[in-house]
């Protein structure tokens, strides 16, 4: 067996054993904490899609917030004003968080470094400023609710406890194995390539560009599905999801858990989410927490705890 | 109050708000001028500035002005410090690297945010003005019995509000002097031109990167002592201003300061105009959306130069 297969199997080995321990600790984790494992693990859908662009292509958003709100919006809006069913909103969801990322990649990418930071930040305020203006429907910051009675997929009631723990356990092992596959994949390793020299995989006679955007379109894509499955399982749709803290999220949770490896979203958003919700017990002032972590990272370990782990510990970590 | 009177006192109010837009919008240009990063916490600098102009004032006691001339004075040295000493922790150690810079000054504004929010409090608090004399203006009107001059109601200004634009337009004028025409100036602009042969002729370069952060971030201080006794102090008062300078140094051209001038004047002045008319949100919406624009197509902004 060569050692590339061998690499591989051991990843899809990793990536099954989180996936049944998560399912496993549901019989152990008292209920509030099984809750918040339910958020996290949505959330680290929304990481592992940021990751594939930032840790893989080497491409910083400030923008996916735009990406989590659209599939949130294409969701909560087909079901509040169409009565779509949960499905038919998932879809819609992802179709419009798939189009939006198509588009502002297409734009977007024209810009490097500093500026695409730049312009995926402002991309993502007019975006958070339009749900604003269109408030009638939106109901802007406030938000609004999706009825318990819309939350049923054929009898299933996805409001529950329990339901809603493996419901999130399956998007997350889903999305995890996707990207677990895309990152072993010749696509994943071009990214990478694009990620350490541009120029040199461009004249390796890579289109760059195109990876680049069908990356930025997979990352969005999978963000909106984080943010559809959010408002799906928690029944609640609003503009504070679009606001400039949830495109920063992401970069957080990706930077202290490791970018550019597959685990690294899920660890950086356990740990963070513990460290806000503990925090925020002491003082309202927890974002000190976020600010802090951004400032250390960057100082002490850009690599983030799964990438120190791969340096030192497990080589083949993917 | 009719179309006439009511677009002279959006054009006042707009000029406010392009003055203080102008100084926060040059600091902000200056640091990326010459240091090459792009500093999210200057908003945060320029919320400080109003919070420490608050602390002082309530501490001095006697007429409003003692307190706002010890303040326009500390404010700024103190912000300045301040971020001069953030730059010597940690811009200085990541190498000014421009990617990792805006993620640690991303993490600094929530520090300082949260920090003031721990210590000031979420309430936004009032400074009193040194000077406050109402002005009424007059507006011309050509009715039947020729024309007269009359004083509307509602249309007027205060002595406050002018003296903010005359001293926004000294401020900038001292710091174009303080570029063109002294050592310090000249020091400043070589570094910016290279980095590199600025430190073989023997030029402190990590001071003078210190000493530009902190007089961006000083500048910025100053702009909200100038303007918080017409708004408040509030600790997320520095989102807006951020935005809205981001907008102004790159529709100006990254690092050109006359073109951030004119920027601020265009997007101070429309944006004071288009919100009395129309929607606020819609305006904001255009600015970004025009920021974009320009970054993609234009991105030596809409008055620089194209570098060969």
């Amino acid at each position: 067996m060569s050692t590339s297969s061998n690499t591989k199997l051991k990843a899809l080995g990793l990536h099954l054993s989180i996936i049944a321990v998560l399912a496993v600790s549901f019989l152990v984790l008292p209920e509030y904490h099984s809750g918040i494992i339910a958020r996290v693990l949505i959330l680290a859908i929304y990481a592992m899609g940021y990751n594939l662009l930032f840790g893989y292509t080497g491409l910083l958003s400030l923008g996916h917030a735009l990406f989590f709100a659209s599939g949130m919006y294409g969701l909560g809006l087909a079901m509040q004003y169409l009565n779509a069913p949960p499905l038919v909103g998932l879809i819609a969801g992802l179709g419009f968080a798939a189009f939006v990322s198509a588009v502002i990649g297409f734009l977007a990418l024209r810009t490097t470094g500093v500026a695409f930071m730049i312009v995926t930040l402002m991309f993502a305020q007019a975006g958070y400023l339009t749900i604003l203006l269109m408030g009638e429907y939106t109901r802007g910051d406030e938000g609004f609710v999706i009825k318990q009675s819309q939350r049923m997929i054929a009898g299933f009631d996805l409001s529950h406890a329990t339901n809603r723990y493996f419901v999130s356990v399956f998007l997350f092992g889903f999305c995890l194995l996707i990207i677990g596959w895309i990152v072993q994949s010749g696509f994943g390793k071009t990214l990478v390539a694009i990620r350490e020299n541009e120029e040199r995989a461009r004249m390796l006679g890579y289109n760059v560009q195109l990876h680049k955007w069908i990356a930025v379109v997979i990352s969005g894509t999978m963000s909106g599905a984080a943010g559809a499955a959010y408002a799906l399982l928690f029944g609640y749709v609003g503009g504070t999801f679009a606001t400039v803290q949830y495109s920063i999220f992401p970069l957080l949770y990706v930077l202290l858990g490791g970018a550019g490896t597959t685990i690294g979203p899920l660890i950086g958003a356990l740990f963070m989410f513990y460290l806000i919700d503990i925090s925020s017990e002491f003082t309202s002032a927890y974002l000190l927490v976020a600010g802090v972590a951004l400032i250390l990272l960057t100082l002490f370990a850009p690599q983030g705890i799964a990438g120190m782990l791969r340096k030192r510990v497990i080589r083949w970590l993917p | 109050m009719e179309f006439g009177p009511h677009l002279l006192l959006a054009t006042l109010e707009g000029a406010i708000g392009a003055a203080v837009l102008a100084l926060m919008a040059v600091g902000l240009s200056i640091v990326f001028g010459i240091m090459r990063v792009v500093n999210v916490a200057h908003g945060e600098f320029y919320m400080l500035g109003a919070v420490i102009a608050w602390w002082i004032t309530s501490l001095i006691g006697g007429h409003p002005a003692y307190g706002f001339v010890v303040a326009l004075i500390v404010a700024p040295l103190l912000v300045g410090a301040i971020a001069a000493l953030a730059d010597h922790l940690v811009l200085r150690r990541i190498d000014y690297d421009p990617e990792r810079t805006i993620v640690a000054t991303i993490g600094l504004l929530y520090v300082l945010q949260q920090l003031t929010l721990m210590t000031f409090g979420a309430d936004a608090r009032p400074v009193e003005a040194p000077f406050n004399k109402r002005i009424a203006l007059p507006w011309f009107e050509n009715g039947a019995d020729g024309f007269a001059m009359y004083w509307p109601w509602g249309l007027s200004t205060t002595t406050y509000k002018l003296a903010v634009i005359a001293a926004a337009v000294v401020v900038l004028i001292g710091l174009w002097l303080l570029m063109t025409r002294t050592r310090a100036g000249l020091i400043m602009r070589a570094t910016q031109l290279n980095r590199d042969m600025a430190l073989a002729h023997g030029i402190p370069v990590e001071k003078v990167y210190a000493l530009v952060f902190g007089l961006g971030a000083a500048i910025a201080a100053l702009a909200a002592v100038l303007i918080v006794p017409i708004q408040q102090a509030h600790y997320l008062m520095g989102g807006d201003p951020l935005l809205l300078s981001f907008i102004v140094v790159i529709i100006g051209g990254l690092g050109s300061i006359p073109g951030t001038i004119v920027a601020a004047i265009l997007i101070g002045m429309s944006d004071g105009i288009i919100s009395v008319f129309f929607s606020p949100t819609l305006a904001k919406i255009l600015a970004t959306l025009l920021v974009a624009f320009v970054l993609i197509f234009r991105p030596q902004g809409l008055f620089g130069k194209r570098e060969s």
